[in-house]
């Protein structure tokens, strides 16, 4: 971390960048928040460790529109949706100073209250085991443990664009760990029936609180659809039952091709919903459809949905319907 | 002051249930949440804070006003009835009961909100005290205490018995209900029981006197310093990891902002609905000819300063924060009252 | 205002002051090419509630939209109320298309008054409207002419972008103009055929005009307007606690709870629309 906190120091002083775009330590040991930071002093205050899970990606559509570039911070899964970012012109590569940084895993605050461990005063993350000073004594758990379920299943930890590396790991070119698309075989083994049940009771936790969109790389839209109030679709709560599904599904349909399953709206939602299992479904069948395909691995090629090949699942429903010529 | 053995709390939801409805907290897909009790239900006392507060039952996250239809150039409106049924929540904490008090000073206010008032006069509040408090709970600085949590009925976990001390009428009846209902096994607790009430109060006074975020400086949150506080140029620095989504809002207890919609169901006619608003929303305040809060800083003030400074110049210095602590915990950004209490409100938060 | 105000309505089936009542449009007037006024009753043919000066309603077309104007009839006519209203969205549009005998819903009134009963009485009034602006002003100009004995002179500034879009200039013409004791002055912002008053904007008419500071001034306009009135009226040498303005935020309630209509502590729909210009100072500038 210091190492960071070093360059930063030398690239704002060299002129470089104007500002740095990372994580300012908070309160509790577990909750940094993204912050701007334009100076030495105020860069003591910066951290980076494995509660560092917000993805600043998407930070930098607002950030590029600032005087000078922006040094900013990227895990490897965060350039996927840097990557896209560009792809649809949302944010300034040439206004962007990027610094990839290692990433074991990054944690999720709830695991720990799960596993009973409160009253925390200090955290430290020793190895696999994470340490803590909590009021009600000493206390520890497994690093693992308490990992979000996104890094459990880590699409690897090679960056994808990037100025510089620090801290990168050794085995940046290992491959994805785990089988990502468990979960969503396991749904899609599920009758009709049961998978409804599944998806009714984790959807109508939903409050509408727009955490998952607003928090989403993907979900760029200057004016969302579901804020408009010239339709009925900008209901801020459920006036009908199958509201907060439809809000959900549409949204996954929106950004199918584009998701590059970085997790966030799974890490922010407030109520625990599996929202990724929406879109990671939709990228199973992009891949079995239209051949293996990840959002944000390159800047260039085209996304699945907006090309055309005669490879596709359906090359033609015109043609084969007998109106084509 | 009675008491019931932790196992024989089914019977005693059961008990009242069969009178009542009672809400309280269920566990649902991974997650604990106020909902009404049933023999399927997985009640959940022991998660100290439910995900959304107890406020949906007094002022729900949607609800009909009235319906109407329009029909040959002529109107009809038809509305929704008040509630008009006895019912029961069971398992408030402290820092809730607090809330429900803030919001009735929005709410029974005049003009007085027949819905919110109806509920309020038909619902019976059964609080438990707090146990083991969080790191994230900061409810001693407005003054609340986990261990007296008040409402109608009052209530702690103590080893394996629940004590159980009734307030108001309200409490008396509920009581006389469930000791009916009961028979033996809800028991006077006797100066026995009594005694290791006290004794779980005081012990658990003493964790939330070494809780990290107990001993917060609200000095500076007073209404002649409106101008000071929202000139300070501490908001850009603060806002800016919002998201602007409504999560903040959605699970504080005492935010109470609503939206009145229209939802035109064709021919079941219009239903007009209340539902939660979040001043975060860049809508909240558009106008047709423009908006006053056109910035997230501007929203993201707006809410803090209306916590902090404009509730209590209107509230008689009540704060509209209770320190449940939601905020610090369901924020994707990691932002919160506390972050905003500590950058603005005293020199104590050095 | 102790009273009831519904009027034991037949129409009145309100359990909380959120559900509205039945209006019957019974007459429309085109003021300009974007402002029509509305005359509203209850189905009984009497009036929906009884308001004062200044005070505001929610006017709602349902399934459209609902939104809150101010009342621009006077308090003194007994038989109905009006408003005038300029079409700027999808509710005002939908207002326009409307025909009479077309019902609409109607809630309130809501809010302060301007204080024609304390502050007001016995003092000479000076009135500056700028378009629209003039709706609420018209309601506390008839007021006064009503009860003429109980004011000073009466001065009206009131100008528009164009002939064309000054509103209720039969009433300004017919009745105000030829009321003793009332003078009117009007101006229009640019040169036009067939217009042979006063051309220029308000606030700079304002000065030229150069009224005595005995009086007590009510203005309402648009906020640009209101701000160069005010520097004009200081210029003057006008003090701000003789100022009256009308404030105008996104309200959803009308009744101070639902939180959007706020500026620092002080919600317009409960705690304005009037504010006396010095009080306005003491709130954040969120307006």
């Amino acid at each position: 971390m210091q190492g960071l906190i070093e360059r930063a120091k030398e690239l704002l002083a060299d002129g470089t960048v104007a500002q740095v775009l990372g994580w300012r330590k908070g309160d509790m040991g577990y909750d940094p928040e993204p912050a701007y930071f334009k100076s030495e002093e105020e860069l003591k205050d910066f951290v980076y460790d494995a509660f560092c899970g917000a993805n600043l990606s998407k930070y930098m559509i607002e950030a590029a529109k600032l005087e000078g570039k922006t040094l900013v911070f990227l895990k490897p899964c965060d350039t996927y949706s840097f990557n896209q970012l560009i792809k649809e012109h949302r944010v300034d590569r040439d206004k962007t100073y990027i610094i990839g940084v290692g990433c074991q895993g990054t944690l999720k605050p709830e695991k720990i209250r799960e596993a009973g461990i409160k009253g925390i005063e200090t955290v430290t993350i020793d190895g696999d085991t994470l340490k803590f000073d909590t009021i009600y004594g000493a206390k520890e758990m497994p690093f693992a443990d308490a990992l979000l379920e996104r890094c459990k299943v880590c699409k690897g930890k090679k960056h994808m664009v990037y100025d510089e590396l620090i801290g990168a790991a050794e085995d940046e070119e290992a491959g994805p760990v785990g089988n990502r698309f468990e979960e969503v075989e396991k749904l899609e083994a599920m009758s009709p029936e049961e998978r409804f049940a599944f998806w009714q009771e984790q959807l109508s936790k939903c409050i509408r609180c727009n955490a998952c969109r607003n928090v989403c790389p993907a979900c760029s839209c200057r004016k969302c659809v579901f804020d408009s109030n010239q339709y009925d679709t900008s209901q801020k709560a459920n006036a009908a039952t199958f509201e907060e599904q439809m809000f959900h599904i549409i949204r996954a349909f929106h950004v199918a091709g584009r998701c590059t399953d970085c997790g966030e709206c799974s890490r922010v939602c407030p109520q625990g919903i599996p929202l990724h299992l929406l879109n990671r479904k939709f990228i199973k069948d992009i891949d079995s459809f239209y051949g293996e395909y990840q959002a944000g691995a390159d800047t260039d090629s085209r996304g699945p949905l907006t090309n055309f090949t005669f490879e596709d699942v359906e090359p033609s429903i015109v043609q084969t319907r007998g109106g084509g010529h | 002051m009675y008491q019931i053995a932790k196992n024989k709390l089914n019977d005693l939801y059961q008990a009242i249930s069969e009178k009542e409805d009672l809400f309280l907290p269920v566990s649902k897909g991974g997650q604990t949440n106020y909902g009404l009790w049933t023999n399927e239900a997985v009640a959940d006392i022991d998660t100290l804070k439910t995900v959304k507060s107890g406020k949906d039952c007094f002022f729900p996250q949607s609800e009909v006003l009235y319906k109407s239809r329009h029909e040959n150039g002529k109107i009809s409106i038809d509305p929704t009835e008040l509630q008009n049924k006895p019912f029961v929540v069971f398992g408030m904490r402290a820092c809730d009961v607090r809330a429900v008090k803030v919001l009735d000073n929005v709410f029974l206010t005049d003009p007085v909100d027949s819905y919110y008032a109806a509920r309020r006069e038909h619902g019976t509040i059964v609080s438990l005290a707090c146990h083991e408090p969080e790191e994230t709970c900061f409810c001693k600085n407005f003054d609340v205490d986990a261990a007296e949590p008040g409402a109608d009925v009052e209530t702690w976990m103590v080893g394996e018995s629940l004590y159980w001390k009734a307030l108001t009428e309200k409490g008396e009846s509920l009581t006389a209900l469930v000791k009916e209902a009961l028979a033996d096994s809800f028991a006077e607790a006797g100066a026995e029981g009594e005694k290791k009430v006290e004794k779980e109060q005081a012990a658990v006074r003493g964790i939330i006197e070494k809780l990290p975020l107990s001993h917060l400086d609200l000095s500076r949150f007073k209404p002649e310093n409106t101008m000071e506080l929202f000139d300070s140029p501490a908001w850009e620095d603060m806002y800016k990891p919002c998201l602007a989504c409504g999560t903040c809002t959605f699970v504080c207890p005492t935010c109470q902002c609503y939206d009145i919609r229209d939802f035109d169901g064709g021919k079941a006619g219009i239903r007009h609905y209340r539902c939660w608003d979040s001043c975060m929303y860049s809508d909240f305040t558009m106008m047709a000819h423009g908006n006053m809060r056109t910035s997230q800083l501007q929203r993201f003030r707006q809410r803090f300063m209306h916590k902090l400074v404009y509730y209590p110049a209107n509230n008689d210095g009540m704060y509209s924060c209770v320190g449940c602590g939601r905020c610090v915990s369901k924020c994707p950004s990691s932002l919160n009252i506390v972050k905003v209490i500590k950058k603005l409100g005293g020199e104590g938060n050095e | 205002m102790s009273e009831c105000t519904c009027g034991g309505h037949a129409n009145d089936i309100r359990v909380d002051a959120l559900i509205p009542m039945i209006g019957v449009v019974t007459d429309i007037r085109t003021e300009t090419p974007d402002v029509k006024t509305f005359r509203v009753v209850g189905r009984d043919g009497k009036k929906l509630f009884e308001h004062m000066p200044g005070q505001c309603a929610m006017v709602s077309v349902l399934g459209v939209g609902e939104a809150m104007f101010s009342i621009t009839s006077s308090p003194t006519n007994k038989e109905y109320q009006e408003f005038s209203i300029k079409r700027c969205g999808t509710l005002t549009d939908y207002l326009h298309g409307m025909n009479v005998g077309d019902e609409i819903t109607v809630r309130g009134p809501y809010g302060n008054a301007f204080p024609v009963e304390t502050a007001l009485k016995k003092q000479n009034l000076l009135f500056i409207a700028g378009g629209i602006g003039l709706a609420p002003l018209r309601s506390v100009i008839n007021y006064v002419l009503d009860n003429r004995d109980n004011y000073g002179t009466v001065d009206i500034l009131y100008g528009s972008r164009s002939a064309d879009d000054l509103v209720q200039l039969k009433e300004i013409q017919e009745v105000w103009m030829k009321t003793p004791g009332v003078n009117v002055y009007l101006t229009i912002d640019r040169e036009q055929e067939g217009w042979d008053g006063h051309v220029g904007f308000v606030p700079s008419y304002l000065k030229e005009i150069g009224f005595d500071t005995n009086k007590t001034v009510l203005v309402c306009g648009p906020p640009i307007m209101i701000k160069f009135v005010l520097a004009g009226l200081m210029e003057l040498g006008f003090n701000k606690t003789q100022v009256y303005t009308t404030l105008e935020l996104r309200m959803k309630c009308g009744i101070g709870k639902c939180g959007r209509c706020n500026i620092g502590s002080k919600y317009v729909c409960k705690d304005g629309p009037v504010f006396r210009c010095d009080e306005i100072d003491e709130l954040p500038p969120e307006y």
